[in-house]
């Protein structure tokens, strides 16, 4: 009997056993501690780091995944997902453009990608003059000089112990909520970045000049920390369209500014919303937090949400040092079937601390937009103030709008201010429009990037161009 | 508490001449409040306001029977003089008086609905609360084209007889077409510590005009909840104004729906509150078919260690196109340990509106009160005088100028 359990076992070690193939390793499917402790040693970490992971999963074991948001979506059955999947080898990728989906050829057209960059999206290999590995390594040599740290998490949980075990989890804790608590338990990898005391970051960091930086799996962690007195730019994500064999998506990003240093985060999303009929599409369930620690330091959100099925996210700033600034800029547009819920949350501590936030959403078709955001001057942050916008904009009476605000103001020597609107385009705008030679797609495309100028500006140079083209094309089959 | 509320019940129970059936929906009622007990912060409606823990330190244990086999003697020094008004009078829970003396008695009908079944779209345990112990319940109808001579006063007192007491009260209004009806709820208390649970349904058939002020001016310690629910046909008014001021604790909770095209809602309120006191209004404005209207302005100040909190909702069918929406709320915050929270909603289904929320809260303005003692006014004066114009706002948005002056006169606002 004891003989043929064993031979059960050999052959279920078999189907579902660890895979050596290079190619293609995986874990077993499911979530259980041998999975975390796979995960953790193919990545060869070091034991603190394990024990990260496992405290995070003790913790996410009791929690309960949270229902107060307005879109609903299917239950996950998180006992059948992969936790861990190396890259598709190159056989799996499309060998040249032309075996691409035509339509997906056409959004980079109007988008402006150059030929070379549509290729690399999608994983197949270039030729030598515009191998980005050459481009990425000139950019590292000037980033070393300055004594800035880019790499991916992984390289610095080995290679920076000291850092990463300073600030992981110092802004999202591992008994933080349930995604975030999955993430820190099973997270693969992500990208780390130090910037020196005084540095000033030459250029915009992102995530494009990374080696290793596609497919870093569903389970992204993100770290920046900026010593004091510097400042960086971060950029995440691109506008073209992104598919993704992985429907949920729970990163975490981490902030960390110190003494009169500044982080600007900016971020394109534009991965695959599903089809017209609402069918597949990603989660888009990311924890952003970011914290202010030091005196006179600041923390600057901008976001423009495009894609996935469903976007549920707050990137945040918790405002702790004395002066300092947190700041949140918005586009998020659903079409379709598309659902959002998202917004931010500004925490002041300190005192003299100043946010602003502001939100545009577009809603068109069937979707649903909502912002939620919460603003919190508690009794310590004397002389603080608070700016609130968020504006709604809607096509069709099919799609709704929301805005649930939370104002919180214990502290009489502050301000806070709020304002919403919702209204639709205007008929004479259109028709204006319209009348000087547009068509009603490039009218409309044009009204909404002037509703959303206010945040498009905050958007680094290279971005703002894309993300503009970005907009009208969200919305195409929208109007008429 | 489980026990009590049984023991209470049965005893309410057996002074009213229920039916069988009348008797089952109301134990289903209490079964249904045991359950869920008070209110507490971890429901969102209550996020700002945690009814539980309120009752728990002001009050304790409540005790939920009330005898109202004898009558009470009706003070005729609290109602009030200068305005000629027609009176409904409770004291400690029990209807003492109902006079329409100033009306033509065929055009309104008090019918006794005691036997009501809970018709309230309320899911909150205040409503199971108040069916499972209302121990009388009247009907209101303004018939069809009637207009109201003088206004209608309820006189909410209650005095020292009772104490740690819950009381429920329910009253239902009817305004047939092209009716009219101006209601005054005033609330003066001797007693203390008690959990007053009220709720209002209004009816509004076409063309009829609702207006509504409930003024809650004089000092207290009792803990109040007030619900009203008003329907809206074709072309109806309703007009609410609240004044919260006296009570240790208050919520007003009014809840609109705007079912008749061209119907519009109007909410005024003013939150005054100084020692600890801990007040709320809570808005939901339901704009259910096309052309509709509401407005809202809710204006605060709060002194000493006080809390308000303002949430308000604007809700749009995808029907309700041309809908029309506005809200705003501003706080003036005078004490470093006084606090507002406001959670000002939007929920929007239909593309041809126009809907905004404003919120602001803050301190008095540093500029102006530099600007004011430069001419020559001390600081108290000045900050009295912005204060005054700040709420004075407010007031002059009621369309009814006797009720307006009789109501400046109370909070004693100066032009």
């Amino acid at each position: 009997m004891d003989n043929r359990q064993k031979e059960i076992d050999n052959l279920k070690d078999y189907k579902y056993g660890f895979s050596t193939d290079i190619e293609n390793i995986q874990a077993p499917k499911g979530l259980n501690e041998d999975v975390i402790k796979f995960i953790s040693n193919i990545k060869k970490e070091p034991k603190w780091m394990l024990e990260f992971r496992l405290k995070a999963f003790e913790r996410f074991k009791v929690l309960k995944e949270p229902d107060w948001q307005k879109p609903k979506y299917p239950k996950i059955d998180y006992q059948d997902l992969y936790y861990y999947s190396a890259p598709k080898s190159m056989k799996d990728k499309p060998k040249s453009l032309e075996d691409l989906d035509p339509k997906l050829l056409e959004t980079y057209k109007k988008l402006g990608i150059p030929l070379q960059e549509q290729a690399r999206l999608n994983g197949i290999a270039v030729d030598a003059v515009f191998d980005s590995v050459s481009v990425a390594t000139t950019f590292k040599d000037e980033l070393t000089k300055q004594g800035i740290i880019f790499c991916p998490i992984s390289e610095a949980i080995q290679n920076q112990p000291e850092l990463v075990k300073k600030y992981l989890g110092s802004v999202i804790p591992t008994s933080d909520h349930f995604f975030a608590t999955l993430n820190s338990a099973v997270f693969t990898d992500g990208s780390f970045v130090y910037i020196p005391e005084g540095v000033r970051c030459p250029m915009e960091l992102s995530t494009y000049f990374r080696i290793n930086a596609s497919n870093t799996g569903q389970f992204e962690r993100t770290l920046i920390i900026a010593d004091k007195g510097s400042y960086v730019s971060y950029l995440e994500g691109c506008t073209a369209p992104m598919r993704d064999e992985n429907q949920l998506h729970a990163a975490n990003v981490e902030l960390i500014a110190l003494d009169d240093a500044e982080i600007k985060y900016s971020t394109v999303q534009n991965w695959y919303p599903g089809d017209s009929d609402g069918k597949g599409g990603i989660y888009n369930f990311v924890t952003k937090r970011g914290l202010c620690k030091g005196k006179n330091s600041k923390i600057s959100w901008t976001q423009v949400e495009t894609g996935s099925a469903i976007t549920w996210k707050y990137p945040s700033c918790i405002l702790k040092g004395d002066n300092s600034v947190g700041e949140f800029y918005s586009i998020a547009i659903t079409n379709n079937h598309q659902k959002a819920d998202t917004g931010t949350k500004m925490i002041h501590l300190g005192k003299n601390t100043k946010s602003k936030i502001i939100s545009k959403g577009i809603s068109a078709g069937s979707s649903d937009m909502t912002y939620r955001g919460l603003v919190d001057i508690t009794s310590k942050a004397k002389n603080s103030t608070n700016y609130t916008q968020c504006d709604s904009l809607l096509m069709g009476n099919k799609c709704g709008a929301h805005t649930v605000p939370y104002i919180k103001n214990k502290n009489s020597e502050s301000n806070i201010a709020h304002e919403a609107t919702t209204s639709k385009i205007s008929e004479e705008q259109l028709y204006y429009c319209q009348q000087r030679g547009l068509n009603p797609e490039e009218a409309v495309s044009l009204i909404v990037n002037g509703f959303c100028k206010e945040v498009l500006q905050q958007l680094p140079m290279e971005f703002a161009v894309e993300a503009q083209k970005l907009v009208g094309i969200s919305l195409e089959g929208s109007v008429g | 508490m489980k026990e009590q509320l049984q023991k209470d019940f049965d005893n309410s129970i057996k002074n009213l001449n229920l039916s069988q059936k009348d008797i089952e929906i109301k134990k289903f009622c209490l079964d249904s409040f045991i359950e869920k007990g008070f209110p507490n912060r971890k429901e969102e409606d209550w996020k700002f306001s945690d009814l539980n823990q309120i009752i728990r330190n002001n009050i304790g244990e409540l005790s939920f029977y009330n005898d109202h086999t004898s009558t009470n003697k009706v003070d005729t020094s609290v109602f009030v003089n200068g305005l000629e008004h027609n009176k409904i009078v409770f004291i400690n829970g029990r209807i003492e008086k109902i006079d329409f003396a100033y009306e033509k008695k065929d055009q309104i009908e008090i019918i006794d609905q005691s036997e009501t079944i809970n018709e309230f779209k309320n899911s909150n345990s205040l409503s199971d609360l108040n069916n499972a112990f209302t121990y009388k319940c009247f009907k209101i109808l303004v018939k069809k084209g009637y207009q109201l001579v003088k206004p209608l006063i309820i006189y909410h007192t209650s005095n020292s007889k009772i104490w740690s007491k819950n009381i429920n009260l329910r009253l239902n209004f009817e305004l047939d077409r092209d009716s009219s009806l101006r209601l005054i709820d005033l609330f003066k208390d001797t007693s203390e510590k008690n959990f007053l649970n009220i709720f209002y349904n209004f009816e509004l058939k076409e063309n009829a005009v609702l207006k509504n002020y409930k003024l809650d001016k004089f000092e207290n310690k009792n803990i109040k909840y007030s619900f009203n629910n008003i329907d809206q046909d074709k072309n109806s008014i309703s007009e609410t104004f609240i004044l919260s001021n006296g009570s240790n604790f208050l919520k007003n909770e009014i809840n609109c729906n705007l079912k008749g095209i061209y119907s519009s809602a109007f909410i005024n309120g003013i939150i005054s509150l100084n020692n600890d006191k801990h007040h709320e209004i809570r808005t939901t404005i339901n704009h259910l078919t096309e052309n509709t209207k509401s407005y809202q302005l809710i204006k605060s100040v709060l002194e000493e260690s006080s809390k308000a909190a303002y949430q308000g909702k604007i809700f749009v069918n995808s029907d309700a196109q041309k809908t029309d929406g506005y809200q705003l709320s501003k706080a003036i915050l005078l004490n470093k340990e006084s606090e507002f929270n406001a959670k000002p909603e939007l929920e929007i289904y239909a593309d041809d509106v126009k809907c905004s929320h404003g919120s602001a809260s803050g301190s008095l303005n540093d500029d102006s009160i530099f600007y004011l003692m430069s001419r020559g006014l001390s600081y108290q004066q000045s900050r009295e005088l912005l204060i005054n114009g700040f709420l004075l706002d407010v007031v002059e948005k009621i369309t009814d100028s006797e009720i307006k002056n009789l109501i400046k006169n109370m909070i004693g606002i100066k032009e």
